[in-house]
């Protein structure tokens, strides 16, 4: 059985004249990996940082276990948080560090030596203690912070872009490690982050923000195959992002093409945005497809190919083990399944906020 | 050759700055007491200062005037430049602009503006008065002594030790301050350092009666000065010169240590990353 | 850290400059502006016209002119110099301004008199080397002199900052897109260290055109500078209205330098230490 842990209620933020949550409203299940990712200035953070208690919210409520934290300062709460920049003490060692929470609440010293050896065991930095913050690596800085927070066995860890500044191969060792951290310690994790494979890696529940809104909450697979609207779609993975009428049910046209799809009620003659994933387009012997086209651009991405295709008055972005070489004439061929159909934004307000990105 | 003519221009500049300090110690050890001639070796100054009472008693006015109003300025300066990191642009510049003005200055429209307070308050030009003034003048060496060291403090530093469950004086008294701690020692130290050699000021606030070093010399001047100032002043500039030696030697030795072992630790760390 | 409950923090020190700083200068301006029976006044600002006063001005203005001049002169070579030494700014302080603070400034001063006079340690080092003399105690050579070796790291220092803040890449972009050291130094190194020189520049002028310790011990209580008439009138004739109208001219020139140095510290940052 799911418990709401954190439940945030129609929270609305501005610093000065810029409004950076409107009415959010979002919450958290014992035991989660939630993610809340999105661009840069899009109130992640900013959410973030009014559950650990380090920004009050003009309007709305932060509850935490039943009770009303709103107002609650930082050392009163049961979370811990994981700053951007590590923020490790420059002046003490890395077992002061880890040792500070459990000072401030007069823990005894033996319960301490052991807490900081179990800590730091388990982001498998033993033999540390001794050491100053600045003669560690990144990577090892970011493993002490969170040795850190986790100490205090806090209900939630709160992560603020942890490995925003870690290169890539260490950034990847690092998803892998707090996952098994996660899954060790049985606590709910919140993370923020502007990378949607970190994302889509890590987490039980994405949170995809966009300029103080929430576009969508889901599953890491229905937030990649069912984006809900065009922001989702476009951020999260490439894709083709094309303008096209819902002629009837299970039917769209797209640039006068008709493709056969799955979605129904939409009504007819209806124009939605439609969404077709690189992978998912097919490319085959031009008179297979359901439209032909020619090559006009080619790179080898390692795993796949990526081709740029003309067809039908529109450059299809094509990911494909199989190699057309520039020029080629080749058939486009698109499963009804992998046809994901979305609703036109309605408000010049969410129009705007395509147009951002 | 470049690098020998850039030896010599630094050496002649040195020479420059240092040549009227060894005067004044070869003058400490004259037999004599005028300072035109050389009358014969002697360290008999350096004894009979310790019985002239009068320098005594100006050397302790000024050490103690140096320690209290340093220590008062870095206080007040502190708090300031903590204030400062917190303002929006605005009020930050004007505040700077306060802390430029007894810097930029002339002393002696300093001390004669502050001499003027003084007798509009009806206040006595004493002690106190002269305290106030150094305290004033020290201030700005503090706040910009201590607003670098802010400024490189990570903003998440205090927020993190909030979040691990200290109170807002236990956050700041365990991470800031201690964070803050060589900028505001620099600044009590160069603070120290103005006061002890200031003169103008002094001379506009101080009544009859007190004297500080400074003003004892200038009031000699004309008279002749004193062997034994020379032989303290002589005391006084080689007790520093050991001290920072010392504590240079310490902390550059020190960071230097730290500095290659940093080196030698980072990479073992990069190779221990890269292996996983 | 950057609460804003923090500025609160300020209050003491905001007070305290209003009380010392700012009301005292108000009264400077008040007493330069009135009268001994305290009706208001400018005949106190238009005496620095008299004969004497207003020579003593233009003497302090040319003299320390050429001071100001002489220590851009000897202090970029040597901050150059410094930078490419990479030795740390804060030994240079020590070095520069704490250690000889150490030795009083007067006597620091009263020094240069030994060295220069007829017999003194540099013409003995001259006559030596069969050189000419050189007489210059008691004249205005003398203060100049005084007033390079009190000011010089006030211009050294700032000088210094500016350049080792320059990143060295811009030096070899420079030479990479094919200007030559003396291009370079005209073109990079010279409009990039501006700020430091100006800062220099007030930091040199101010204190050597007011001074009147100075001219006191080393231009043999002969010569007038505008600070030894100010002194007088305070210490001497206890007249202080004039002295405050001195003071106000002075403080024109304070003025210009002030707006001087914040056009050239744009961010606010303190060029000064």
């Amino acid at each position: 059985m799911k418990q709401k842990l954190i439940d945030l209620q129609g929270i609305s933020k501005s610093f000065g004249d810029n409004l950076v949550l409107d009415d959010l409203n979002l919450y958290i299940n014992q035991n989660e990996f939630l993610t809340l990712l999105g661009p840069s200035g899009c109130g992640k953070t900013t959410t973030l940082r009014i559950m650990g208690g380090f920004e009050a919210p003009d309007r709305g409520k932060v509850i935490f276990e039943g009770q009303d934290i709103t107002n609650l300062a930082p050392d009163k709460r049961n979370v811990n948080t994981v700053f951007q920049r590590y923020a490790l003490f420059p002046h003490m060692n890395i077992e002061e560090n880890i040792a500070f929470g459990l000072k401030i609440s007069g823990k005894s010293k033996q319960y301490i030596r052991d807490k900081v050896r179990y800590a730091l065991k388990l982001v498998n930095l033993d033999g540390y203690e001794k050491r100053m913050p600045d003669s560690l690596s990144g990577g090892q800085q970011q493993r002490i912070a969170i040795a850190r927070a986790i100490v205090n066995e806090p209900k939630v860890l709160l992560l603020d872009e942890p490995l925003g500044a870690l290169d890539l191969k260490l950034r990847q060792d690092m998803q892998y490690e707090l996952i098994r951290l996660k899954n060790e310690l049985g606590i709910t994790f919140v993370y923020v982050t502007h990378d949607q494979e970190e994302a889509l890696t890590m987490s039980d529940t994405i949170v995809v923000m966009n300029q103080g809104y929430i576009q969508q909450v889901g599953t890491p697979e229905d937030i990649y195959n069912e984006p809900c609207n065009a922001f989702v779609a476009d951020f999260i993975g490439d894709s083709n992002l094309i303008d096209g009428v819902m002629l009837e049910d299970k039917l769209v046209e797209i640039n006068g093409t008709k493709f056969r799809c799955v979605d129904t009620g939409f009504g007819k003659n209806r124009p939605v945005d439609v969404v077709i994933r690189p992978e998912d387009v097919e490319l085959v012997i031009p008179e297979k497809g359901i439209l032909t086209g020619t090559v006009t651009g080619l790179i080898f991405k390692g795993v796949h190919y990526e081709m740029d295709v003309e067809a039908g008055g529109f450059t299809w972005l094509v990911h494909s083990t199989q190699m057309f070489p520039v020029g080629s004439r080749v058939g486009l061929y698109v499963d009804p399944f992998n046809i994901q159909i979305m609703n036109k934004p309605e408000s010049e307000d969410e129009e705007a906020v395509q147009g951002e990105e | 050759m470049k690098t020998a003519l850039q030896r010599i221009y630094l050496a002649l500049i040195a020479i420059f700055l240092y040549a009227p300090i060894g005067v004044l110690m070869v003058l400490s050890f004259n037999e004599s007491k005028s300072r035109n001639h050389w009358a014969g070796f002697t360290t008999k100054w350096y004894v009979s200062l310790f019985e002239n009472k009068q320098i005594m008693e100006a050397l302790y006015t000024t050490l103690i005037l140096a320690f209290v109003s340093a220590a008062i300025a870095m206080v007040l300066g502190t708090a300031a430049a903590i204030a400062m990191e917190a303002m929006g642009k605005k009020l930050r510049t004007y505040t700077m602009g306060v802390t430029n003005i007894p810097m930029l200055n002339a002393d002696i429209v300093t001390g004669i503006s502050m001499m003027l307070l003084f007798i509009a308050l009806g206040m006595r030009l004493s002690f106190g008065s002269v305290l106030i003034a150094h305290i004033t003048f020290n201030i700005p060496y503090v706040i910009l002594s201590v607003l670098p060291r802010l400024r490189n403090l990570n903003p998440s530093v205090y927020e993190a030790a909030r979040d691990l469950g200290a109170s807002p004086l236990q956050a700041f008294g365990k991470v800031i301050l201690p964070d803050l701690a060589p900028g505001i020692l620099s600044g009590f130290l160069l603070a120290f350092t103005m006061s002890l050699d200031d003169f103008v000021i002094t001379h506009f606030t101080k009544g009859p009666g007190l004297d500080t070093l400074s003003t004892k010399i200038y009031t000699e001047v004309k008279k002749g000065i004193k062997p034994e100032m020379y032989a303290l002043s002589t005391i006084m500039f080689v007790s520093v010169f050991v001290l920072l030696m010392l504590f240079n030697g310490i902390s550059s030795r020190k960071s230097a240590g730290r500095a290659a072992g940093k080196a030698a630790r980072s990479k073992k760390a990069d190779r221990s990353e890269t292996d996983r | 850290m950057k609460n804003k409950k923090n500025i609160w923090l300020s209050g003491p020190y905001l007070v305290w400059s209003a009380a010392f700083v700012i009301i005292p200068l108000l009264l400077v301006v008040y007493y330069g502006l009135t009268a001994k029976d305290g009706g208001f006044s400018l005949e106190y600002i238009t005496a620095v016209t008299q004969p004497e006063n207003w020579k003593a001005l233009w003497l302090s203005v040319l003299l320390s002119l050429v001071s100001t001049v002489i220590c851009l002169i000897l202090s970029y070579p040597l901050a150059m110099i410094l930078v490419r030494s990479r030795l740390s700014s804060g030994s240079m302080i020590i070095f520069l301004f704490i250690l000889p603070m150490w030795m009083n400034f007067l006597l620091r001063t009263i020094a240069w008199q030994n060295l220069l006079e007829k017999n003194g340690v540099i013409n003995s080092v001259l006559s030596w080397l069969h050189l000419p003399a050189v007489n210059i105690i008691n004249t205005p050579g003398a203060i100049v002199l005084g007033m390079v070796y009190n000011f010089l790291p006030f211009m050294i220092l700032p000088i210094y900052n500016a350049l080792s803040k320059i990143d060295e890449n811009l030096f070899h972009a420079a030479r990479d897109l094919g200007a030559n050291s003396v291009q370079t130094f005209v073109k990079i190194t010279l409009p990039l260290t501006v700020p430091g020189i100006v800062s220099g520049i007030t930091m040199v002028f101010i204190p050597a055109m007011t001074t009147f310790v100075i001219s006191d011990l080393l231009g043999g209580a002969k010569i007038l500078l505008i600070g030894n008439v100010i002194e007088q009138e305070f210490k001497q004739a206890s007249n202080w209205h004039a002295g405050s109208g001195l003071s106000l001219v002075l403080m024109v020139f304070i003025v210009i330098n002030m707006i001087v140095t914040s056009i050239a510290d744009k961010d606010g940052e303190g060029a000064l230490l």
